[in-house]
């Protein structure tokens, strides 16, 4: 590692002492980043986790009842009563700043707002099994937007980690080990060239005394 | 189908090249859809297309479980975060 491109002079040692320094400030920033990432990592994935398992729920039961009420009714009739929707849902997204992560955030506004208008066909000729089925999926679908938000955070933020995870371990025990190799190659190399000019300055000033003087130290 | 009432966009495919070619209309062309919904069984042949939209913040392409109830799939992305994010399944199971 040593010793590999380095020029053993005084400028780039300081250069090196200089970036060495960045990079164990650069280290410790990014581990702090780490951490704080994983608290909130791991706060989304519990609740990933619940709403995850509330929705399987829901959508399950929603799916039985749809399952009764296209037995009760023929398949056209449902079809039509279904055919066209009353209620139009309005996506809004924005965006919420973790840790420097851009994750999204939701808000829906439904064009109709009373919880009754959900149905969008005449009660006459339908079952009641259907309208339960609708019920049971709208009060589904509020976890389900809530979910989408969470899962996409969590992937978000994983990805995050990962990269400031690698970051954190090429700066520990790449980096930072390479820039003290070559710091101590350097500063060993100059100590060297230090004791090799102070002997060849004795060597010198003796010999230039026997010129001068025949005279021995 | 009951989507629809709910005043969502809902897209019948019979098979995976037919989802595939939805997903891709509905991811490419536009980018107007913020949340796509996938049931877990077309999902499991979509793999390749749904990581791709993984890291980017729109759109969230979030799995539902099926007519025949959940085939887990849904879990396992959560594990895979986790594992990504980590570096190995802490969660225990």
């Amino acid at each position: 590692m040593a010793g590999t491109a380095v020029t053993p002079t005084r400028m780039v040692l300081n250069q090196l002492k200089g970036r060495l320094k960045t990079a164990r400030r650069g280290h410790k920033l990014l581990k702090d980043k780490r951490d704080e990432l994983m608290r909130q990592f791991m706060d989304v994935v519990r609740q990933n986790k619940v709403l995850r398992l509330r929705v399987e729920e829901g959508l399950t039961q929603a799916f039985a009842s749809l399952q009764v009420a296209s037995s009760i009714m023929s398949p056209e009739m449902l079809e039509q009563a279904l055919l066209y929707p009353r209620q139009s849902v309005e996506l809004g997204m924005d965006f919420r700043n973790i840790m420097s992560v851009n994750v999204p955030l939701y808000s829906f506004t439904t064009k109709n707002n009373d919880p009754s208008e959900i149905y969008p066909y005449g009660f006459a000729q339908t079952s009641g099994e259907l309208d339960d089925a609708l019920d049971k999926l709208a009060r589904v679908f509020e976890d389900m937007l809530e979910l989408a938000q969470v899962e996409k955070t969590m992937q978000l933020l994983a990805e995050e980690i990962e990269k400031t995870r690698r970051r954190v371990n090429a700066l520990e025990y790449v980096m930072i080990p390479e820039l003290e190799g070559n710091i101590k190659y350097i500063s060993m190399k100059l100590e060297e060239n230090e004791n090799a000019t102070k002997v060849r300055l004795l060597k010198v000033k003796e010999m230039v005394l026997q010129d001068a003087h025949n005279y021995k130290q | 189908m009951g989507f629809k009432a709910l005043g969502l966009e809902a897209y019948g495919v019979e098979n995976a090249q037919d989802a595939l070619a939805v997903l891709r209309k509905l991811t490419r062309e536009s980018e107007d859809y913020a949340i796509i919904y996938i049931e877990e069984n077309l999902a499991g042949e979509l793999d390749h297309e749904i990581s791709r939209y993984k890291d980017s913040p729109s759109p969230a392409i979030i799995l539902i479980p099926g007519r025949e109830g959940s085939l887990g799939l849904g879990r396992n992305a959560l594990k895979a975060a986790v594992e990504r994010a980590v570096g190995t399944n802490i969660l225990g199971d």
